[in-house]
């Protein structure tokens, strides 16, 4: 027999680890046997990503559950007025040089084209200049001086932060009236082009315009600046311009002229402030914002963790009621068993639906705080529902109860409590996760119903149900598809899930199945 | 069996009689200033009441003024000689509101009823068949689908769908707006015109369930010895799965459906308020939102008699359907 032979034999023999028949304990079986069940990992697959995107995602995500979201709107609003001046206008070289009695002498002498009036002790002479411009001096103690000019024309200074001085108006004014292309003043040469703008080294100097710029509210005060860019708009023929205020803040205006009053109306687009409401997604809101201008991918992960804490905390409820009054029926059994069975037969009996609706209207009624709210419909969702696993709970160890290895944990004399929930118990579980599982399903779908109807989680709690709620708007229901299509296909696709896990889990368990 | 349906349904009286108390109980908790703004707003609406009247004539007629025991047993006379009392929100007796809204529910929910019947027990009994086949999977999935979709997204769907996109239905409501104008035949098609989406979600929601439980106990038959013994002695396979199989599922089906049957009265309360059809489910919804109290002890009480009924029904048919069952 040669060494490899031997080598051969001695390893077909050998109980090394890896000639070893595998056993598999029974935890590990069911997980094998559901993880085989491609239907029940997919809906694993999707309960893990809804966890994740309620939990970690409501990390993530940049918004808060209830952040309000602005946006600014546009709308023109009267803001000015400009209107052609039709009537002589008065600018007085000093405050009070030209008096109201001597302005309607001025009318008077200028209607009879007289070239001097007397106003009390004083003498005026008027210089006309054409038909549009006068220029009118007073005798004083033998020279005669210019007191102020009478004319159509507005004169503003190119600079906002000061005024035309009084001889840069009246020259200006002149010269317009007389058609001249510049004047000199204090040894500058000035030029006037033909839309009233004066220019000195090129630079402009100062405006002359025939328009009346009057703001149309009483408490605004129309800048310098606003009035030139204006009329450097009505000299262009402009529809709009634009000009920033002395904050900085720029606005457009826009022109319209109304041929019955021959005048301007100036609309300024203001800028409100508005919710953000209904916003169609976007690189900011992947989901678009909802009712309240809330970020609806923030919502709807929040919504996710709202609907999850309440399914899981309702089915711990219901089960642990259920399994404690369940496990004393059955392990009992006698009168105890009989109460605790009449009283599952009452709460089958009790429609919980419209139950739950009526105690939801009355909490309305009493405007339960939302998050006490919360709490509320957790309890009364829990307490509806335990006779459904007292019933599972029960027949299981009834039928376990018979069973041989009951009868030998009986006959090793260990105590009752042990011989539950050592025995009995875990025996029981496999069932009941199946249960819980399945029933997290219907419990998220029922409170997303009673959301829904406005009755179970209030805003600003966000939930599944809630958020399709807006739907009940039938603008909504046609135009915003982004609002309430992606909470019902969450709640859809988990709800499912739960489901599928739950009957792939129960066909795991099961160890008669064939696969 | 005489003996076994008197003795449930004494049983059945005893547990009526718990649910009611409870529930009134339930209503008499209520928050009294819950009741107290119901009057208000009672005494609001021009040509009314006082307001001290109406919370007099609440008291009276719902034995507040009496203690919870009084009242209940004083509502229970009442109630044993037909007479529910008022609806606050409706106005007229309760048993005339119920009577106006109880047929169209029961019309819809019979229809969905037969409809679900016709689809989902072929489906259940060819998913069964083929047990881990593509249509098992598909079916099985589909039914989970239908099982786990929430009523009122589906609703939404169908009405996005049927009633915006397509304008094929209207978005609510029983009868259109020309209803009036329209001949006795034209009538008919009108308001089945308005039932079609409600049917559809009725069928669609509930659907899923039969499905499974038609699969399950198709499964459990086809597993039992005396299909092998049929497939053995060399039937037909198609024989062996509709006359020997079958008829042995039906066993569960009809229980379960016959327990069912007292349910069509009750009205889809989800499915009608969504689509507004004034039957007995959207008349309680909106009775019990508006906290009238009278109508909605009635409809809570109406329901519980409904599942007890149910649960007879089905008790009796085990017995009658399957001959190895004796009830002694």
């Amino acid at each position: 027999m040669s060494s490899d032979n031997q080598e051969k034999n001695e390893q077909q023999y050998s109980l090394n680890d890896d000639r070893r028949v595998r056993t598999l304990s029974p935890g590990a079986l069911v997980i094998r046997r559901f993880l085989r069940n491609r239907v029940a990992v997919t809906g694993l697959v999707i309960l893990v990503f809804m966890f994740i995107f309620s939990f970690i995602g409501g990390m993530i995500t940049p918004y808060k559950e209830d952040q309000l979201f602005y946006r600014y709107e546009y709308q023109n609003k009267q803001y000015a007025g400009a209107k052609e001046n039709t009537e002589l206008r008065y600018v007085e070289a000093s405050e009070g040089s030209f008096p109201k009695v001597a302005q309607a002498k001025f009318v008077i002498a200028r209607k009879t084209k007289k070239p001097k009036f007397d106003v009390k002790k004083s003498t005026y002479f008027v210089e006309p200049e054409g038909e549009e411009f006068y220029a009118i001096y007073e005798q004083k103690k033998g020279a005669k001086e210019l007191v102020a000019f009478a004319t159509y024309d507005i004169v503003s200074s190119a600079h906002s932060d000061q005024e035309a001085s009084f001889e840069l108006q009246f020259e200006t004014s002149r010269a317009l009236a007389a058609g001249e292309k510049s004047f000199t003043l204090d040894g500058k040469e000035y030029t006037v082009d033909e839309g009233g703008i004066v220019s000195l080294d090129g630079e402009p100097a100062a405006y002359a315009s025939r328009y009346l710029v009057q703001p149309i509210m009483k408490d605004v005060e129309l800048s310098q600046g606003f009035r030139e860019q204006l009329l450097q708009a009505i000299g262009e023929d402009a529809d709009e311009f634009v000009y920033a205020d002395e904050n900085g803040e720029e606005s457009t205006y826009t022109l319209t002229y109304d041929a019955g009053t021959s005048s301007y109306k100036i609309m300024q687009a203001v800028a409100t402030k508005k919710f953000d409401t209904y916003s169609a997604p976007s690189r900011a809101h992947w989901l678009g914002t909802d009712r309240n201008g809330m970020d609806m991918l923030t919502r709807l992960m929040y919504g996710g963790r709202v609907s999850l804490y309440i399914g899981f905390i309702v089915v711990i409820i219901e089960t642990l009621l259920g399994v404690a009054l369940g496990g004393l029926s059955g392990f009992a059994g006698g009168w105890v068993d009989q109460v605790i069975m009449r009283t599952v037969d009452v709460f089958y009996c009790i429609p919980s639906l419209p139950i739950i609706i009526i105690l939801g209207a009355a909490m309305d009624a009493m405007r339960v705080d939302p998050q006490i709210r919360m709490l509320y419909l957790m309890l009364i969702l829990g307490f509806l529902g335990w006779p459904g696993v007292a019933r599972l709970v029960r027949g299981q160890i009834l039928s376990l109860r018979e069973q041989e290895f009951m009868t030998a944990a009986e006959a090793t004399g260990i105590r009752a409590s042990r011989r539950i929930f050592r025995h009995l118990i875990p025996n029981v579980i496999p069932q009941l996760i199946v249960t819980m599982t399945m029933s997290l399903g219907s419990t998220i779908l029922t409170e997303a119903t009673l959301s829904f109807l406005g009755l179970g989680v209030k805003f600003p709690f966000a939930s599944w149900g809630n958020i399709i709620n807006d739907v009940n708007d039938t603008f909504v229901l046609t135009n915003y598809w982004f609002i309430w299509i992606p909470a019902g296909v969450c709640l859809l696709l988990t709800v499912l899930a739960f489901n599928l896990v739950g009957d792939g889990l129960r066909d795991a368990f099961d160890p008669k199945m064939k696969r | 069996m005489r003996k076994f349906i008197i003795k449930r349904l004494i049983i059945s009286v005893f547990i009526l009689i718990l649910v009611s108390f409870l529930v009134y109980v339930l209503m008499r908790c209520l928050p009294t200033s819950y009741l107290e703004q119901v009057a208000r707003q009672k005494s609001m609406t021009p040509g009314s009441k006082s307001f001290e009247e109406w919370m007099e004539q609440l008291s009276a007629t719902y034995g507040m003024d009496k203690g919870i025991f009084a009242g209940f047993i004083a509502w229970c006379g009442k109630a044993l000689r037909g007479d529910f009392g008022d609806s606050w929100k409706w106005t007229v007796p309760v048993i005339q509101k119920f009577k106006e809204s109880v047929w169209i529910s029961f019309v819809m929910g019979g229809i969905a009823f037969l409809l679900e019947i016709l689809i989902a027990i072929p489906l259940g009994i060819i998913a069964a068949t083929k047990q881990y086949s593509k249509t098992d999977y598909t079916i099985t999935v589909v039914a989970l689908a239908c099982f786990s979709l929430p009523t009122f997204f589906f609703a939404s769907l169908m009405k996005l769908v049927f009633s915006v996109k397509l304008g094929w239905f209207d978005l609510g409501g029983l009868i259109g707006r020309n209803y009036e104008q329209l001949s006795a035949a034209a009538r008919v098609g009108d308001k089945a015109m308005h039932l079609v989406l409600p049917i559809i979600t009725l069928v669609v929601i509930n659907i899923g369930y039969l499905m499974r439980y038609t699969r399950t106990n198709m499964l459990e038959v086809l597993n039992a010895d005396y299909i092998r013994t049929a497939r053995a002695k060399g039937v037909s396979e198609h024989k062996v799965i509709y006359y020997h199989a079958f008829r042995n599922t039906l066993i569960p089906l009809v229980t379960m459906l016959g327990g069912s049957l007292p349910g069509l009265f009750a009205g889809a309360l989800i499915t009608e308020t969504l689509y507004s059809i004034p039957g007995i489910g959207y008349t309680s919804y909106q009775s019990m939102v508006a906290g009238d109290i009278p109508f909605s002890m009635f409809y809570l009480v109406f329901l519980a008699i409904l599942t007890l009924l149910g649960n007879l029904i089905s008790d009796i048919l085990y017995a009658v359907v399957d001959p190895r069952v004796r009830i002694e």
